[in-house]
């Protein structure tokens, strides 16, 4: 690997840790992941319903649900900040400020014409197929392929 | 206590759950909320075709892998044991007669089984719902930055207008889906 491409990337769910885990301490996201997944099917955010509702305006459930997970979100943020808890290792804690960029209005507009056809999110793809639904596999898949091609023609293409 | 579980869970409960995520990562070990990035995991773990986009150290990132990981397992432990025989989602009615109308007769199950099965993958219109609606979601996804967990729950969690600005992407894709191509794809 060459090292300008390292020093270029930037992901948009970053590990800003320092610290370099064992395989064993990175069980704890799979952890977080698992509490995450079960809750996105009891509260039934994979349920392909739920989103015809939400995109109809026809019911509380999904605008409750992520309307909590902000308010939950930013407390907890701000709180962090204000008294400058650190992690578990003892490292501070910090989060990058997003720059605009006009593509997260194209993006997300795709994305958006996507989740309203599948009725999933990312979250939800995994554990749609988790919970039993085999050809959502092919949806996955899909996505995989749908970011492969985003970075394909990255720079040329789009942005 | 299982059964308790079992239930529908209130729309308070999951949303308190989905915030908790972001302090809990934080706090774990500096960890930002989001799902997507796994996806560009995976092509610079599997694919990278020297594409500066995937040539990165993604075992760094290998959290990430492991947290989707969990939630794929998450989903296994709630549909095996915590989603009862039968169990059905309480549709809106108007949201019930817009599908009915659009022939969807079947709402029992947590997916309208009238789609999410594999013969259904096997006709234009499956492809379409499944093949180029799941490329789309990714494609969108990583042009975006981030997701609805990336940009909606953590972006707004840190309030970030950025991330408002791909969460009403998110919702004007979703109701040109909804309302226009549905109805196509499903007629």
């Amino acid at each position: 690997m060459k090292q300008d491409h390292i020093d270029e990337f930037v992901c948009d769910a970053p590990n800003d840790s320092a610290i370099r885990e064992t395989q064993f301490a990175d069980l704890k996201y799979l952890a977080a992941g698992l509490v995450f997944g079960i809750a996105l099917v009891k509260g039934e955010i994979v349920s392909w319903w739920r989103i015809q509702e939400m995109f109809r305006f026809d019911a509380f459930h999904m605008y409750g649900i992520i309307g909590t997970a902000v308010v939950v979100g930013v407390i907890s943020v701000q709180l962090i900040k204000r008294f400058h808890i650190r992690t578990i290792q003892g490292e501070e804690i910090r989060i990058e400020p997003k720059k605009y960029s006009p593509s997260q209005l194209y993006g997300g507009i795709v994305f958006g014409l996507g989740w309203g056809i599948t009725g999933a999110c990312p979250g939800p793809l995994f554990a749609q197929l988790g919970a039993g639904f085999g050809v959502v596999a092919v949806t996955l898949l899909s996505a995989v392929a749908g970011t492969w091609v985003y970075g394909k023609g990255r720079g040329r293409w789009w942005g | 206590m299982i059964d308790w579980l079992s239930q529908p869970w209130p729309w308070y409960v999951t949303g308190l759950l989905a915030g908790l995520m972001v302090p809990a990562l934080l706090l774990l070990g500096n960890k930002k909320f989001g799902i997507s990035s796994s996806l560009r995991h995976v092509c610079a773990a599997c694919l990278p075709a020297k594409i500066p986009f995937f040539s990165y150290d993604w075992k760094k990132e290998v959290w990430n892998l492991y947290f989707v990981g969990g939630v794929l397992l998450g989903g296994v432990i709630a549909g095996t044991w915590l989603t009862p025989e039968g169990a059905t989602v309480a549709v809106a009615d108007a949201t019930r007669n817009d599908l009915l109308r659009l022939g969807i007769t079947d709402f029992g199950g947590l997916m309208p089984a009238e789609l999410f099965n594999w013969a259904t993958l096997f006709t234009p219109p499956g492809f379409v719902f499944f093949v180029v609606g799941g490329f789309l979601v990714g494609f969108g996804t990583r042009w975006a930055g981030g997701c609805t967990s990336g940009h909606t729950i953590m972006g707004l969690s840190n309030l970030q207008w950025p991330s408002l600005v791909a969460t009403i992407g998110f919702f004007i894709g979703g109701l040109i889906s909804v309302h226009l191509l549905l109805p196509l794809l499903l007629s």
